[in-house]
């Protein structure tokens, strides 16, 4: 074990694996140390297993009625209760993570290729095309993003696909202004200049160096924004435009929960307290990766 | 605006300094107001591409789907549905510039009409919510600041985190569970009792306002009740942005050399928080207040849905539900409008207030 902690951590590693693994070895330790970034770490897990394994961790099936066990209390069978028509909560709640995540990473496959690739080409080129680029992502990053997130499912029809693209739409703009300010930084590097009088062409440097360089910061602010899109897509299935019924998305249960609130509050609670849990897992994780990954921006206070 | 200065100093260097500022503040407002069009123009070109998109037939809602080709064709004519896009977005722009959104299905009136009477509550319900947001939030946020670390810290820290995390609509929720039908504290949804209603005439649409000026006091009483809920949970989200922004710019401050200097001669730590460390953060708190508002027009939308608030945001998730478009993409406009003139606006305020910035 000290042997490999001392490969890992080797002033002058002798290939280039040693030296990646090495960082991640560093990074990984300094996150370790962080209290609230590991619990942050749990509860993404936690949510990826519950998706992953959802059918051996339900105790009932998410969809099955039983109308002769409607609205039931939280108890030792039903841990988190019973919906108007008699489904398990506990049960929807554990499948409804799958909803969730898949939300979540469509959104983050959309956007962060995107903006990443734009903001790259943005900095890195300059000129028109920057002006260009950067002109209509202001124009996107001074929108209200919920309501024209609304609008758009309004009109592409609701469902998950529709609800994961309409917040893509609405979310790159802020990725494309990390990837431009962080190729900026860089693009008048040495490194950079090195590559240009080898003769790499724009696509080479700009896909091969430029980049790989700003992926740190677009992976703690995609974590970051994480809660941000998991409220959104829950709003979304609340009024009605996300997963559409008997799918157990979190905000339409909320909603189904709604008539119900006054007298039997665990059916639009519980799966409040998924979401709210959730979203506070991908914060946590944000700040710890924002400490090991990218120190200098954000406020370290 | 730094470009500017930048580009021209050698210009500068012969002209009179007032010339120099007259012509920096044409240039800004020139360069503001040109900004602001553009991402008007940009809102426009999206409501309106959102409302081609639409699975709907426009024609087909007008004249009904069992009228005659011809009245279909002439309909079809007459809504300038055969001009190229581009002329029907120029079109388009200026129908919304006359003030013309068009007709809302569901209740048979001008769009704008329906707009103007709904947006006072909205209007009502953030102001108020802004309100216990600023009060509140940056008093917490210098306190967490000066005393770092300290219990008191922590919380803001909780709450920071919190306004992040917990969906709106679901706070609503439980808000109206706990405060409305277990403790009693407060009125239900809507804006006034059922008995109450159509009493007040409306002057200004703001129902407290209103209330006051008809010296109906027990109106009054009625109308802070019902919103109290609402506005105190966008407040809570309000503050929780606000509070945690505070202590950031105040901690810049609080670790500035003048700060240790005015410690050193002795000033009190009252007077140097309040005196010396918050004057210079009130500029760019202005602009994250003015982001807050912003963002709380455009969170009601939630927020009104769960309290049966009559104002802008229940009318658009309303209308989404009975896929009545115009009515969708006026709301979307005028909620949109507003987010982006509040926001362009504390923007430019930072810019002109703030030195470094030039």
């Amino acid at each position: 074990m000290t042997t490999l902690s001392h490969w890992l951590t080797d002033d002058s590693p002798a290939s280039r694996l040693q030296a990646r693994l090495g960082r991640w070895y560093r990074m990984g330790l300094a996150l370790w140390r962080n209290r609230l970034a590991m619990l942050g770490v749990a509860i993404v897990l936690a949510l990826v297993i519950l998706a992953v394994a959802a059918p051996y961790i339900a105790s009932h099936d998410p969809l099955v009625q039983d109308l002769t066990r409607r609205l039931l209390p939280p108890s030792g069978d039903n841990w988190m209760g019973t919906d108007e028509l008699g489904r398990d909560i506990w049960s929807r709640v554990v499948f409804g993570a799958r909803i969730t995540l898949v939300i979540v990473a469509m959104v983050a496959v959309l956007t962060a290729p995107i903006g990443l690739l734009l903001g790259a080409i943005s900095g890195y080129l300059g000129g028109w095309i920057d002006r260009l680029i950067m002109g209509v992502t202001d124009i996107f990053l001074s929108m209200p993003k919920l309501i024209l997130a609304l609008a758009l499912v309004a009109a592409l029809g609701p469902g998950i696909e529709n609800a994961g693209i309409a917040i893509a739409i609405t979310s790159w703009p802020a990725y494309t202004r990390i990837a431009r300010a962080e190729t900026l930084t860089f693009k008048n590097a040495e490194f950079i200049a090195a590559m240009r009088l080898q003769g790499a062409s724009t696509a080479r440097i700009i896909f091969a160096h430029v980049l790989p360089l700003c992926l740190s910061s677009m992976i703690v602010r995609v974590t970051l924004d994480m809660a941000g899109i998991i409220l959104t897509a829950a709003g979304l299935g609340f009024i009605g435009l996300g997963a559409q019924p008997p799918l157990p998305e979190w905000g339409a249960m909320i909603a189904r929960g709604r008539s119900f609130i006054l007298d039997q509050w665990w059916v639009a609670t519980m799966p409040g307290f998924a979401i709210v849990i959730v979203s506070l897992g991908f914060c946590l994780l944000g700040d710890g990766l924002r400490d090991v990954l990218d120190p200098k921006s954000g406020d370290r206070h | 605006m730094s470009s500017l200065s930048d580009a021209q100093p050698a210009a500068t260097g012969k002209m009179p300094m007032g010339l120099v500022r007259a012509w920096r503040l044409v240039s800004f407002i020139v360069r503001f107001a040109a900004s602001l069009l553009l991402t008007f123009l940009g809102l426009l070109a999206i409501t309106f591409f959102i409302g081609r998109i639409v699975p709907i037939d426009p024609v087909l809602a007008v004249v009904g789907d069992r009228a005659p080709r011809a009245v279909y064709e002439a309909a079809r004519l007459k809504m300038g549905l055969d001009q190229p896009q581009i002329v029907q977005f120029i079109q388009y722009v200026g129908a919304v510039l006359s003030g013309d959104l068009g007709l809302s299905v569901s209740s048979g009136r001008p769009v704008v009409q329906d707009l103007a009477e709904v947006f006072p509550a909205t209007l009502e319900m953030a102001t108020l919510g802004i309100a216990i947001g600023v009060l509140l939030g940056v008093p917490m946020g210098v306190e967490a600041a000066a005393h770092r670390n300290s219990f008191g810290d922590q919380i803001i820290r909780v709450v920071g985190l919190a306004g992040y995390a917990v969906p709106a609509f679901w706070l609503g929720l439980v808000g109206l569970a706990l405060f409305y039908a277990r403790l009693q504290w407060v009125a239900g949804p809507g804006r006034l009792d059922v008995f109450y209603d159509g009493i007040v005439e409306p002057v200004t649409g703001l129902l407290l306002v209103d209330s006051l000026l008809a010296g109906e006091t027990e109106i009054f009483w009625n109308a802070v009740s019902h919103i109290l809920l609402p506005a105190a949970i966008l407040g809570f989200f309000s503050l929780a942005y606000i509070s945690r922004m505070t202590r950031s710019l105040m901690l810049d401050q609080l670790g500035q050399e003048y700060v240790t200097t005015a410690r050193v001669k002795g000033v009190s730590e009252r007077l140097v928080i309040w005196r010396h460390a918050f004057r210079p953060i009130l500029v760019p708190l202005i602009t994250v207040i003015g982001l807050s508002y912003a963002s709380l027009i455009e969170g009601s939308v939630m927020i009104e849905t769960i309290f049966s608030w009559p104002g802008i945001g229940n009318y658009l998730t309303t209308a989404l539900l009975n896929a009545d478009m115009a009515a969708v993409l006026g709301a979307t406009l005028v909620i949109g409008g507003v987010f982006i003139a509040i926001n362009k606006v504390c923007d430019g305020l930072y810019r002109v207030f703030d030195p470094r910035s030039r």
